[in-house]
């Protein structure tokens, strides 16, 4: 099958000045290919401007040189077709599941019969159909996230950046939503940029791992994974991929170290 | 361990049985009025008058309908100010909060009339407005709308970022991040300012009907010194007191349900 290029980010650069006004790059030179379809994941340690680099694929940022360009069109400022899911969701409060569900709907004139089924039918994707008429606070963290995947497939966006979406919840619960992803990625067939900092997550969740390292952030690898699915967790051939990416991780760490010394 | 100790005293929470909420309170009122009864045989009635005194008084009051005048006209003046200092507070507060220039522009004007108390506009009223409601609801209008405004301001500030990113990212026009984003965001803080200039508003009523004024609570409490009526003043101060806690309550009542509507866990 061929695949073709949805997102290409080309020579970017992200420059901040630091405290004593000297120039440093928090993102050197990326360049990366994002393919139709596919779940790709940003792994590194944090401070690597992974959330950096997300942010301005999603439009929220703007890079310093080189740019981000969806389907060919550069990306400017934030659009409905690349939906953005926050670390801490940004759920509203005042809103029910369905409501926050319904909002890009109703923001975007969907009629208000039209948009209620919408929603509820992607409430009910995630399995939250008992708690419609919750309000946020009376969730758990995943079943709030849940809440925030439902709002951002209501637009039916072509791409979804995920910005470790997972990292508030307890272990048992985020392997639960790991899996979710996976279905509902299988499901509806989207791009999917995902970052973490979580290896096994990486290696459970993508097509592909762009592993990144620190200072200046910069994409040091990019790693098929050469795994079918569904994926099993205890299988071998798992346990070789990620003993690699681990590997490739420790490298890329060990370099900074080198960097310093 | 002795810091743990503390931490457990200071944290335990404490439960009252129904009863206590009640009996704990009538003590303290009991007291009080056993001391003021001592105190009110070492003086003239018209200086301090005994607390059967001041019973009588509010019998009097009540039973020919006098104060219910007073409360009528008191309450007219209050809302009328009060929903004036709401409306124009809530509509300066989301224009100032929202367009950072307008407000560069206006704050030090805005923090330079703030800390003049509204009795320092006596004059100014009598002269603006002469005599009868507008003075009076001209003085509780500005004891309200300067917590009004400055917390809304303060709440439109402080919405989350992320809320206007996610609106950002559907697509939200601008018109829509006021009333579907801001205005719902920043309401519970919005709720706070109104319950602040509701005491303040209250405290002020009093004064401002004591200028000018022929009628309310205020002019009770002024009318009844002309008459050396001393029961009638306390009389009256209780009925403000009185009045007061009830708007409070119903305040706090209405404040907790809006938050609840709206999805805000109360903080306590």
């Amino acid at each position: 099958m061929e695949k073709t290029v949805k997102i290409k980010v080309d020579g970017l650069y992200k420059t901040y000045l630091d405290a004593r006004g000297r120039v440093y790059d928090a993102l050197k030179k990326i360049d990366l290919e994002v393919y139709e379809g596919e779940l790709l994941c940003l792994l590194g340690p944090s401070g690597c401007g992974k959330t950096t680099l997300l942010r301005i694929m999603a439009g929220f940022e703007q890079p310093s040189r080189g740019y981000v360009a969806i389907d060919g069109g550069i990306v400017e400022k934030p659009h409905v077709k690349y939906m953005i899911l926050f670390q801490n969701y940004g759920l509203f409060p005042w809103r029910t599941v369905l409501g926050n569900t319904e909002y890009g709907l109703e923001v975007n004139g969907v009629p208000a019969r039209q948009r209620k089924e919408k929603a509820m039918e992607l409430v009910r994707l995630v399995g939250l159909e008992k708690f419609a008429h919750n309000h946020p606070h009376q969730l758990s963290g995943g079943m709030q996230q849940r809440t925030a995947v439902a709002r951002a497939l209501a637009v039916d966006p072509e791409v979804i950046f995920m910005d470790e979406p997972l990292g508030a919840l307890d272990a048992m619960t985020r392997l639960k939503m790991q899996e979710e992803i996976v279905r509902l990625w299988q499901d509806k067939r989207k791009t999917i940029v995902f970052v973490t900092h979580d290896i096994s997550e990486a290696v459970y969740l993508s097509d592909r791992i762009a592993i990144m390292s620190l200072s200046p952030g910069r994409i040091s690898k990019l790693v098929d994974v050469p795994l079918g699915r569904p994926r099993n967790r205890s299988g071998a051939d798992f346990a070789r991929v990620q003993d690699f990416i681990y590997a490739e991780f420790e490298m890329s760490i060990r370099e900074e170290i080198d960097y310093y010394i | 361990m002795k810091k743990k100790e503390i931490k457990k005293k200071i944290f335990r929470p404490v439960s009252f049985l129904p009863l206590e909420k009640i009996i704990y309170p009538l003590i303290t009122l009991l007291a009080f009025t056993g001391i003021w009864h001592g105190l009110s045989t070492m003086y003239p009635t018209y200086q301090l008058p005994s607390p059967l005194d001041v019973c009588r008084g509010m019998m009097e009051l009540w039973g020919e309908g006098v104060i219910w005048e007073h409360i009528r006209v008191s309450l007219f003046r209050f809302s009328v100010a009060y929903f004036l200092a709401a409306a124009s507070g809530i509509f300066l507060g989301l224009l100032f909060g929202w367009h950072i220039r307008l407000h560069a522009a206006f704050d030090p004007f805005v923090q330079m009339l703030r800390p003049i108390s509204p009795i320092a506009w006596f004059p100014l009223a009598i002269l603006w407005f002469k005599v009868g409601d507008p003075p009076a609801i001209f003085i509780i209008y500005l004891a309200a709308f300067f917590p009004i405004l400055l917390t809304t301001i303060a709440a439109v500030r402080s919405v989350e970022h992320i809320y206007l990113q996610v609106a950002l990212n559907f697509g939200t026009r601008e018109r829509d991040i006021l009333t579907k984003i801001i205005i719902p965001a920043a309401f519970p803080q919005i709720m706070v300012g109104l319950h602040l200039a509701l005491g303040s508003a209250w405290i002020h009523l009093v004064a401002g009907e004591m200028l000018g004024a022929q009628s309310g609570l205020g002019f009770l409490i002024i009318d009844a010194r002309n008459f050396l009526r001393t029961d009638w003043i306390i009389s009256g101060m209780i009925f403000i007191g009185l009045l007061g806690l009830a708007l409070d309550k119903c305040m706090g009542w209405m404040e907790k349900r809006i938050n609840l509507l709206w999805g805000h866990v109360m903080k306590n």
